[in-house]
């Protein structure tokens, strides 16, 4: 965020000798010998493994690497990872066991969202979190929301209509809850 | 830690800081992350003296909801052209200065209002006006030991708002911005300008002029008014040709978006 010169001999100072522990997915993951430059996508993906989030633009364009830290839809790759100890970090790989999508992944599957699937994790993650605090969104608002998600493939109408099948299916389920009641 | 180590990078919420880091720009050796300190993520509304004082490591997002929107309604309007959503979980308004693009969506609405940035360093705290903090492109006077922790922000009586051009509604840099913010019982209106030259802009010709011409009590303009103001901030603009668009169409566009602005201001003919 500033504008201030690092030490222009700074590559032979860095150090791997960054130590922590992050908490993804709900168990904790010792990170080791990191420099603390590392982005959070670069940490979940080439030292944890877990590469559901893609990396594409690394400057937040692109919205392939979203992930949920402290509740909150971010792009990983924005993230320093040291800066994310201590925060639950929910990644694609956390938010079903595999095998048993969630209602969001099934629609997309269903409304044939899908095509060379490098972005679909990502909107996976944006689509939930859009759900979780507005039920009922409208196009524009499913528009906006998903603005920082880029698809090269499908021109987004299936995409838009796997969200607002789910939005359907949800706010039929808690009507028929409020009847049952 | 500025202090004793001044190589160290400052980071908020990492949405410029870490797009310079991943293509290798920059190579921190050190650290100060600032966006989860809670004394710079709260913010506090003075009622007696008019103002809000805004944390620096408040987020876009946090600035697009009420009640902070209802306070400072430009400024929830700049926040929401800002990226995406998950660029405005993340990026901060002490971001936005500390980074000093001429492109900074939040920087015209603090021009507007005569916000003032708060900064400290082990030497001590001062404050200035925000018109003196951005120096130039991506220059301010912030010192390498110093950070920038708030941001106290006037609130006006009266209408203010927010427009950009770029080539998409999100996840764009603008290409020309404008912020007018009206202070009614004061009568004068407040016009500034974006992405038009070095840094933020302020249009002391055309807010002489608007406030000459307009009704306050009626949020009367004239057609006539408010094209020349339109004119008059465009001539203001010091753009230039680069890589996003023509320093003609910059030119052109600021003033489209100042004579918008001053009509939804001043709805009636």
């Amino acid at each position: 965020m500033s504008s201030r010169t690092e030490s222009s001999n700074a590559s032979a100072d860095v150090g791997l000798n960054e130590q922590y522990t992050l908490h993804v997915n709900g168990e904790f993951h010792d990170v080791m010998d990191a420099w603390v430059g590392e982005s959070l996508l670069y940490v979940l993906r080439e030292r944890l493994g877990l590469t559901g989030s893609k990396g594409a633009c690394e400057q937040g364009e692109c919205g392939s690497c979203s992930v949920m830290v402290d509740g909150q839809l971010v792009c990983s790759c924005l993230v320093m990872a040291a800066s994310a100890v201590g925060q639950p970090i929910v990644t694609i790989e956390g938010i079903a066991p595999v095998g048993v999508p969630t209602d969001v992944q099934q629609a997309f599957v269903d409304a044939g969202a899908v095509q060379c699937g490098f972005c679909t994790p990502g909107l996976i993650m944006a689509a939930h979190a859009l759900l979780e605090r507005t039920q009922e969104p409208s196009e524009f608002e499913i528009r906006e929301e998903l603005s920082g998600n880029v698809c090269r493939c499908t021109g987004y109408g299936r995409i838009i209509e796997a969200v607002q099948r789910v939005s359907i299916q949800r706010t039929a389920t808690s009507a028929s809850r409020e009847a049952d009641s | 830690m500025l202090a004793v180590a001044p190589g160290s990078m400052v980071l908020a919420g990492g949405t410029d800081a870490m797009v310079e880091v991943n293509a290798g720009h920059r190579r921190p050796v050190g650290v100060v992350a600032v966006n989860r300190v809670a004394e710079l993520r709260s913010w506090t509304y003075d009622v007696a003296a008019a103002t809000v004082r805004i944390g620096a490591a408040v987020t876009y997002a946090e600035l697009m909801e009420p009640p902070l929107a209802a306070l400072l309604p430009a400024l929830a309007e700049a926040s929401r052209t800002v990226g995406s959503p998950q660029i405005r979980h993340a990026g901060t308004l002490g971001g936005n200065l500390g980074t000093c693009s001429p492109a900074g969506d939040g920087l015209p609405v603090l021009a507007a209002l005569d916000a003032v940035v708060h900064l400290a360093s082990t030497r001590g705290e001062r404050s200035l006006p925000v018109a003196d903090f951005m120096v130039g492109v991506k220059r301010t006077a912030c010192a390498a030991d110093e950070l920038i922790t708030a941001i106290t922000v006037p609130v006006l009586d009266g209408w203010q708002g927010y427009s950009k051009v770029g080539v998409r509604n999100a996840m764009v840099i603008a290409l020309a911005t404008a912020c007018v913010a009206v202070d009614a019982p004061g009568r004068n209106i407040r016009l500034a300008i974006g992405s038009v030259g070095p840094t933020i802009i302020r249009c002391a010709e055309a807010e002489a002029f608007a406030a000459e011409q307009v009704d306050f009590t009626t949020r009367t303009a004239s057609a006539d008014v408010v094209a020349r103001f339109g004119e008059v901030a465009a001539a203001a603009s010091q753009p230039i040709d680069d890589h996003r668009a023509t320093a003609a169409y910059r030119r052109h566009a600021v003033g489209v978006l100042a004579g918008r602005l001053l009509r939804r201001a001043f709805p009636h003919e």
